[in-house]
């Protein structure tokens, strides 16, 4: 699998490896590219564009409110896939596609995937899609190699994450704590027993998502999980002080 | 005819629609709701308890009543009402909302949150909450808030927190998303009861469950009343609850049955929520189920439409989209229009306040009443009374003594 083996390989270098998330045509495509630059710039391995949906009822305030931002604005997915495409193409961090399911499903299984795959994406991560639903989206994704997301939840029974573990290819999301985007997360034994949990089920590199926005937090994920996952935290930093924002709050996160 | 016989590894489907499609998060408290209910459907003293509950506190059985004026007046079918007015807290919301509650009562949660379009489903929460002593949250879209401020104010005399939505449409699809972003944060102590026949299994089924009281109730009254089975019976369609309860009672008959949904301002005008009688919906899967949603190329959902709150939705019942595609239910749309003026002409001929919602059913029946034989009967479901549409109605008639009152009520708060 092209990810897993990059995700391993990048492993041999670093510790802990950096997912980062930006929420495709918010504040606008141009802010989307100076983002990534600066996440390229401090090294960032991995990046989920959020394809907008009018429905984000997995999203927090900050998240909601770039959606439908940009769904307002216009924001379509042949314009999420073309700007994936050129990332893909520029950047030397791997790209997934992250976003709700009716995205796909509404322009069919075979168009996503084959758009998906052209546009140099690695995987998707869509979190409204249960893997008892994902039958076919995962068999069309095998011959491109894309890699379907599996998350992994504090709430989830063993016979569950068994069942997780058995469909995930690339990586697991493991979601660090029950609600929506944005919050805080308390990095304590309870987060340290669920990762060492989850690794009970799979043999995959494990990323941490939730509430992950600080160099404390970081530092306590090294030596449990593979990857950290930054979502809100970057576009906060954004928002409240664009590229300058940005490169402190990496120099920080990072330092 | 089951609709609930499903095959094996479709639990939750009928036909292609409905399925649960959550955030994995939410997998055990699903799964946990699902056993629960399953209990209580196989249990018959759950719903022996269900209905004595209903007998005591909300007065059911709600009564069927022959419409003898209107009848003579549009010279055709005799036309008959199932009376859910005349629940306690004033429409169908309640028999679901108890249900629940009953439900809530066995998962040993100690807290509510509901989602509410007109209000009547938030009112019914709080009133449960109330009466079952749960705590409880009621999500509202900041548009409905504005114009269904009756409701928000028992609500919150009965002790509950409402949210005045301000993302999104600022609908019902909205307080449904924050209803979604609230549950998966507190499971733990919290039962979602979502108001209508839609959303994640084993909602669609579980609310078409305790909504099959009215069927049950309805068919031996029309038995009575009229003599027969009606020919037609006519519900109106907002996620699809109160309709797939009367309808229930008529599946195995030959009884037409006809769903009516909220045309708005009409077929192409881009401002209605008919999603099967009109042609912009199609198949999508949000807010946990995949049925027939208002949505564009992107799969993205449009804007709604319509002069009563409880109808404005981008989804509707999956059961519904596969009766309509068996040909089973019929769908039809009312113009706001047919509904400001129906609404009149039941007022003045009959003394009935329906809901506006309740309204669009009464609109089709009287279109299609003249065009049937005198022998011929049809019932009408009236989900709600009007009381709460008080602010809106009196706008569309311009009722100058209405506004008067406005006004000086206004003074007096030193506005
Ligand atoms: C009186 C009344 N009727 C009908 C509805 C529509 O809901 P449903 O289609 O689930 O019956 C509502 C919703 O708020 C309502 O208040």
């Amino acid at each position: 699998m092209v990810l897993e083996q990059y995700l391993r390989d990048r492993l041999q270098q670093k510790n802990l490896l950096l997912m980062t998330h930006v929420v495709c045509g918010y504040p606008s495509f141009d802010d989307n590219w100076r983002e990534l630059e600066i996440m390229a710039e401090f090294g960032v391995d991995m990046v989920e564009l959020q394809f907008p949906f009018s429905e984000p009822s997995a999203d927090g305030p900050l998240f909601v409110k770039a959606n439908q931002q940009a769904v307002a604005d216009g924001v379509r997915p042949a314009d999420c896939f073309e700007f994936m495409r050129k990332v893909s193409e520029h950047f030397p961090f791997k790209v997934l596609m992250m976003g709700y399911y009716n995205t796909a499903f509404k322009m069919g299984h075979e168009t996503f995937i084959t758009k998906l795959s052209a546009a140099g994406g690695c995987g998707y991560i869509l979190p409204d899609l249960p893997v008892e639903e994902a039958g076919e989206l995962h068999t069309l994704s095998k011959p491109k190699e894309l890699a379907p997301i599996v998350l992994m939840t504090p709430t989830n029974t063993d016979a569950r994450l068994k069942i997780l573990g058995a469909a995930a290819e690339g990586f697991i999301y493991a979601v660090a704590r029950k609600g929506v985007t944005g919050g805080q997360t308390e990095m304590g034994d309870d987060l340290k027993a669920f990762i060492a949990h989850c690794r009970q089920h799979t043999n995959l590199p494990i990323a941490v998502g939730f509430g992950v926005s600080q160099k404390a937090d970081l530092d306590f994920l090294r030596g449990k999980a593979d990857i950290a996952i930054i979502g809100t935290a970057a576009l906060k930093a954004w928002e409240n002080g664009g590229e300058d924002g940005l490169r402190t709050f990496f120099s920080g996160l990072l330092g | 005819m089951s609709l609930f016989d499903f095959a094996d590894g479709r639990e939750g489907y009928y036909g292609d629609y409905g399925g649960t499609f959550l955030p994995e998060i939410l997998a055990t408290t699903v799964e946990e709701l699902r056993l629960c209910f399953r209990k209580c459907k196989e249990d018959p003293t759950f719903w022996a308890e269900f209905v004595e509950l209903m007998r005591t506190y909300s007065g059911r059985p709600t009564p069927v009543s022959y419409l003898e004026n209107l009848s003579s007046k549009l010279g055709g079918a005799r036309i008959y009402v199932k009376r859910e007015d005349l629940n306690h807290t004033g429409s169908h919301k309640i028999n679901n909302v108890m249900g629940q509650g009953l439900i809530c009562k066995r998962l040993g949660k100690k807290r509510v949150i509901a989602e509410t379009g007109a209000g009547q489903h938030g009112f019914a929460t709080a009133t449960m909450a109330a009466r079952f002593g749960f705590d409880c949250k009621i999500y509202m879209g900041a548009v409905d808030v504005a114009r269904q401020r009756p409701n928000v104010f028992w609500m919150e005399n009965l002790g509950a927190e409402v949210i005045a939505v301000q993302d999104g449409q600022r609908t019902l699809k909205d307080a449904i998303n924050e209803c979604l972003r609230d549950w998966v944060t507190n499971m733990g102590d919290t039962h979602y009861v979502l108001g209508t026949a839609c959303g994640p299994h084993p909602f669609p089924e579980m609310v078409s469950f305790f909504q099959a009281i009215i069927g049950k109730e309805a068919r031996q009254q029309i038995i009575q009343e009229a003599g027969k089975l009606p020919d037609r019976v006519y519900a109106c369609v907002g996620g699809g609850s109160n309709a797939i309860g009367i309808f229930q009672g008529f599946m195995d008959d030959n009884v037409e049955l006809i769903g009516v949904e909220a045309g708005g301002h009409g077929p192409d005008s881009g401002l209605h929520a008919s999603r099967l009688a009109y042609k912009d919906a199609s198949v999508g899967v949000a807010q946990g189920f995949k049925t027939y949603f208002l949505q564009n190329d992107d799969g993205n959902m449009l804007e709604t439409h319509s002069i009563a709150a409880g109808l404005d939705y981008i989804g509707i019942n999956p059961i519904l989209s596969d009766l309509w595609e068996k040909d089973r239910v019929r769908f039809e749309a009312a113009t706001d229009e047919m509904v400001r003026d129906t609404l009149k002409l039941v007022m003045r001929t009959e003394g009935l306040i329906p809901a506006l919602e309740s309204t669009h059913a009464f609109a089709l029946a009287v279109a299609e009443a003249p065009k049937m034989g005198k022998d011929e009967v049809i019932l009408i479901n009236q989900s709600g009374r009007g009381d709460k549409d008080i602010f809106t109605v009196a706008d569309t008639i311009e009722d100058d003594h209405w506004k008067e009152f406005i006004k000086d009520k206004a003074v007096e708060y030193g506005a």
